[in-house]
């Protein structure tokens, strides 16, 4: 037995020194398995493109990327960032798709002085109070999405709107950036079960509540579940459903089906947007992978053409961690989104916008761009960031 | 009371679905002893099938069809190949096993038809919702799936009271050595009753799909709900899942539904809705262990 | 009893590697082997006070995770009362000292396993198994709603808790406290299967009417042993919290139970050394399927159902040998 632990443990130990030392180590920690498997399969797709698009080099360094799934569990993720730090010596961390594993890894990556670039997850306290030079976020800070739906709402002119989150902390958050923007009347703020699939009940609570409009915020099947059953009740031709871009992904889309056609949210990034950088993005990524990128996908993309950027700039070494940083900063690269730039907490800058799921001519689902609703955007944490 | 009656029926359907669920395992426990936490893949494999099915040919009713099937079928396997040698074993070694199963069947979802979430949609001819009193529309589809539920309910009951095969698994139920040696092949009567309890399994799961995400992990969240039903209701007795199915669905449904505005006349308004709702996630299991304590061996104890 | 010399044969060298691992990890200069192999005997501590029950008491409880997330929360609250400087209940200020927090959280998982068991020991067979998971699951959804600890975040903590004469943030340190709480459970739980009370705990569990006729009440012995093992568990869950400086929801979810019972039961159950060996591979096992493939539970899932099926006496019955069982 021992004997076997002695092979397994030098299995490891091979495992993570094997290759050879030349090409920069980039640990990608993010959720391949459980219900929410396809968010992280398509960041590390998005991901994968550009190196693909390089011949594994980024910025024109030689990168070993090393993906692991981490079951949408916070312990899991601190458990292989541990082994990408300690045994794989990562120098950069990338991939967590979601807010409690963000919080929980990201302290310690950046103790140890890792880089961690979220290309999701980004919740309010590593953009405020905790913000730290080893953490950037490509993707955008969790509360923006709502933000600008609540703008949104507000311009159409609905006086009132019903609110529905799953009840723990990201739902709370999601719900206070779409209040912090609206300026109407709120008519009930309703927290339902974590990986609730009926939503009978709280349908006929809006139904009878009679408000303008409904936002909402419910991740994954939630929104599948929610969208479907809701416009099943009929209600979706009454009361119109507004929410942010995270039900309403190219993945989802297909499986929401009819229910989610004219719905507007709120989003940073839709595969219409006219810049070069984009086009040739969307057009790669369905050569490679044969189906239309979401949001998420143009987040592991982005982040790995920034990282590129980068790593050109401090020409591949890693010994320097400042330098590295500082070129980070400096966000040198044509992202998808068109503009993009740091703001002090080292969150994205950039335009958000109104889109609108559409029939595409093949009979999928998509969404196409509306409306530029914000310009330049900053998050409401910035201030609180002492760096 | 509009809104009441329409809480109930929403309730009313959330039990029948886990009637469903719970008639299958609830036999299967009641005759061969053994508890099987992979009951949920079959309600998933329900689902994933049908959605194919339905959307490759255009027909829910195919859909449905192919999902009875091949929950069914699939049930067939898993007894032969692994559930037969574990009837005489203790119930440790039975949930472990089928815990292995139940990341197994997870996993060849995922490998099969990848990792996003599929589609199913109501069929045209159950869209839509209808007024079953003045000013109280409900969905047409919802209503279909009451009435099947409940279809199925009696067809269950006729099978077992009055068909010689519903004779023979009642009598399997309360003496399986006797039943063996009246010359009944008791082998081939296992794997029927585990075919019908993962076929009744696939129904609820194909008749969720219009309604819910047919995604990996789907049969997880209601296995443990249907495992509250059987215990409540008694195991091995259909009657209590009958009746542990219609409590969990109206607590369930209905605590969700009126907890939070009873919450927000003694509480202001933010605490109030987290409260109500930690409470109203719990209550289903509060209902089972006060039940448990009241009566260890649940409402109907076979 | 022959087989005390093959006994000492497996375990000797399986104890010494244990001891010897910080030369490994140092020499083949790979520090994650000491945090793996720490999370190992922490999960090894949870799985042995599991076996209590399983193995030896016959009472198979699907809600054992529910004491793992007890110790683990009592850690992480006092440790969060302590850096926000707000008492917790307006009286105590919370702590960080280990010699402090661990007694805690043994103690918290103790009284919360005394009430919960003192409910679900009056049912038994499939009946208990789901009550012990619906009480699990009622201290799931409650720490979901616990707001002000994170909720469903969960809540980082920013070190771990201070040891006299110890540093404990080194992960060497770290790791040798994790293999004396180990031995020391060991011990115990050696010493209680061996004692009268172990008997009968041995025995209400094969012929509860027996134990019954000989004027003892099995209840109350096996609550005494449903606390016990509630007790192991949740010094487990204090450690994991230190060692991963996290804690959250998923420390008291049903899956988390099903995985120790699965570790009880790939090590041998109703052995006491087997559990040990089982965390040990299915870490080892669940580590190195996922380097391989992405859909490593694909893989695991037949593992288990075949050992399940076929290992009857688990790892520690293929090394020792059938020689002698627990019974």
């Amino acid at each position: 037995m021992n004997k076997l632990l002695i092979i397994l443990a030098a299995g490891l130990f091979l495992a993570g020194h094997a290759m050879a030392q030349d090409p920069v180590k980039i640990g990608m920690i993010t959720t391949l398995s459980t219900k929410a498997g396809y968010l992280g399969e398509d960041i590390r797709d998005g991901f994968r493109l550009a190196m693909e698009m390089e011949n594994g080099h980024l910025g024109g360094i030689p990168v070993e990327l090393l993906v692991e799934d981490d079951e949408a569990k916070p312990g899991k993720g601190i458990q292989i960032s541990e082994r990408f730090i300690k045994s794989d010596r990562v120098t950069i961390l990338t991939g967590v798709v979601f807010s409690n594993v963000a919080v929980a890894v990201v302290p310690r990556a950046i103790r140890e002085d890792v880089t961690f670039l979220s290309a999701n997850a980004a919740p309010s306290n590593l953009a405020g109070k905790d913000c730290h030079p080893n953490y950037f976020s490509v993707s955008y800070q969790n509360d923006n999405p709502d933000e600008v739906v609540g703008r949104y709402v507000t311009a159409v002119g609905h006086k009132s709107v019903y609110l529905l989150a799953p009840n723990y902390p990201a739902g709370r958050d999601h719900l206070a950036g779409f209040k912090r923007y609206y300026e109407g009347e709120i008519t009930r703020e309703l927290y339902t079960k974590l990986d609730q699939s009926d939503y009978a009940a709280e349908i006929a609570d809006i139904r009878a509540a009679n408000p303008e409009a409904v936002f909402f915020f419910l991740p994954g099947g939630m929104g599948i579940n929610f969208l479907k059953q809701y416009a099943q009740s009929g209600l979706s031709e009454v009361i119109p459903v507004y929410g942010p871009a995270f039900s309403f992904d190219e993945r989802i889309l297909q499986a929401v089906g009819p229910a989610a056609l004219g719905v507007k949210n709120g989003s940073h990034w839709t595969h219409d947007l006219d810049n070069e950088a984009n086009i040739e993005f969307v057009a790669a990524y369905q050569k490679a992978y044969g189906r239309m990128p979401t949001l998420y996908a143009s987040q592991g993309y982005d982040t790995a053409r920034l990282i590129g950027s980068a790593l050109k700039a401090v020409e591949g070494d890693m010994s320097d961690r400042d330098r590295f940083r500082a070129a980070l900063r400096k966000a040198d690269f044509a992202s998808t989104r068109g503009t993009f730039a740091f703001g002090s907490n080292q969150h994205p800058v950039n335009d958000w916008y109104i889109r609108e799921v559409v029939q595409a001519e093949d009979g999928s689902y998509t969404n196409r761009t509306l409306k530029k609703i914000f310009t330049d955007h900053v998050d409401a944490y910035a201030a609180e960031c002492s760096m | 009371m509009l809104l009441v009656i329409e809480q109930v029926l929403n309730g009313l359907q959330l039990g029948i679905t886990l009637f469903l669920m719970s008639a299958g395992l609830t036999l299967v426990f009641g005759i061969m002893r053994v508890i099987n936490l992979a009951h949920g893949s079959f309600y998933m494999i329900g689902a994933y099938v049908g959605a194919t099915v339905t959307s490759a040919s255009g027909s829910f009713l195919l859909g449905i069809l192919a999902a009875l099937g091949a929950a069914g079928l699939a049930g067939i396997l898993v007894e032969c190949i692994v559930l037969r040698h574990l009837y005489d074993r203790e119930h440790l070694t039975q949930v472990l096993a089928t815990f292995g199963l139940i990341l197994f069947f997870n996993e060849l979802t995922r490998m099969i038809w990848g990792r996003q979430p599929l589609f199913m949609d109501v069929p045209p001819w159950l869209a839509g919702s209808i007024e079953i009193l003045p000013g109280l529309t409900y969905p047409s589809y919802r209503i279909a799936v009451i009435a099947v539920g409940m279809l199925v309910a009696l067809l269950l009951w006729f099978l077992l009271a009055r068909t010689r095969l519903g004779m023979r698994i009642r009598a399997g139920a309360s003496n399986r050595e006797m039943i063996a040696a009246l010359g009944v092949n008791i082998k081939i009567l296992y794997t029927l009753v585990f075919g019908l309890g993962t076929l009744l399994a696939g129904l609820a799961g194909v008749m969720a799909g219009p309604i819910l995400a047919v995604e990996s992990g789907m049969g997880e969240s209601i296995l443990i709900l249907t495992f509250v039903v059987i215990v409540i209701g008694g195991i091995g007795s259909i009657r209590g899942a009958v009746i542990g199915a219609l409590l969990v669905g109206m607590v369930d449904t209905l605590g969700r539904a009126f907890l939070p505005a009873l919450f927000r006349l003694f509480l202001p308004g933010a605490h109030a809705d987290g409260a109500a709702a930690s409470l109203a996630a719990i209550s289903i299991y509060m209902l089972m262990a006060a039940i448990l304590l009241w009566r260890p061996r649940g409402l109907f104890p076979a | 009893m022959a087989s005390i010399a093959r006994k000492t044969a497996v375990l000797l060298p399986i104890f010494v590697f244990l001891a010897a691992l910080p030369l490994l990890a140092a020499y083949l200069d790979n520090p994650y082997l000491l945090s793996l192999f720490s999370r190992i005997l922490i999960f090894a501590i949870a799985a042995v006070s599991l076996d209590l029950l399983l193995g030896y008491g016959g009472l198979v409880s699907l809600g054992h995770a529910a004491f793992v997330g007890v110790g683990a929360y009592t850690v992480g609250i006092l440790f969060h009362h302590t850096t926000i400087g707000e008492p917790l209940l307006g009286i105590f200020a919370g702590s960080e000292n280990a010699l402090i927090t661990l007694p805690l959280a043994v103690l918290a998982a103790a009284g919360f396993a005394l009430v919960i068991g003192a409910m679900c020991l009056r049912t038994s067979g499939m009946h208990f198994i789901m009550i012990t998971l619906a009480f699990a699951q009622m201290l799931y959804y409650t720490a979901i709603g616990l707001e002000q600890y994170g909720g469903d975040d969960g809540l980082p903590l920013y070190a771990r808790n201070t040891f006299p004469g110890l540093d404990t943030n080194n992960d060497l340190s770290f790791y040798y406290l994790c293999l004396v709480s180990l031995l020391l459970i060991l011990f115990l739980a050696h010493r209680m299967v061996h004692s009268r009370f172990g008997l009968i705990i041995r025995g209400a569990s094969h012929n509860p009417d027996r134990i019954q006729t000989l004027g003892v009440n099995p209840y109350t012995h096996r609550l005494v042993c449903f606390v016990i093992a509630g007790a192991g568990a949740g010094l487990a869950g204090a450690l994991l919290a230190n060692q991963s400086t996290y804690i959250s929801p998923g420390l008291f979810h049903w899956t988390l139970s099903g995985e120790l019972m699965v570790m009880v039961l790939l090590g041998g159950l109703g052995t006491l050394f087997g559990p040990v060996l089982g965390a040990a591979a299915f870490l080892l096992l669940e580590e190195v399927l996922a380097m391989y493939t992405e859909h490593w539970m694909f893989y695991l899932g037949p593992v288990l159902v075949v050992v399940v099926i076929f290992a009857r006496k688990g790892l520690y019955g293929l090394l020792i040998g059938s020689g002698k069982n627990h019974d």
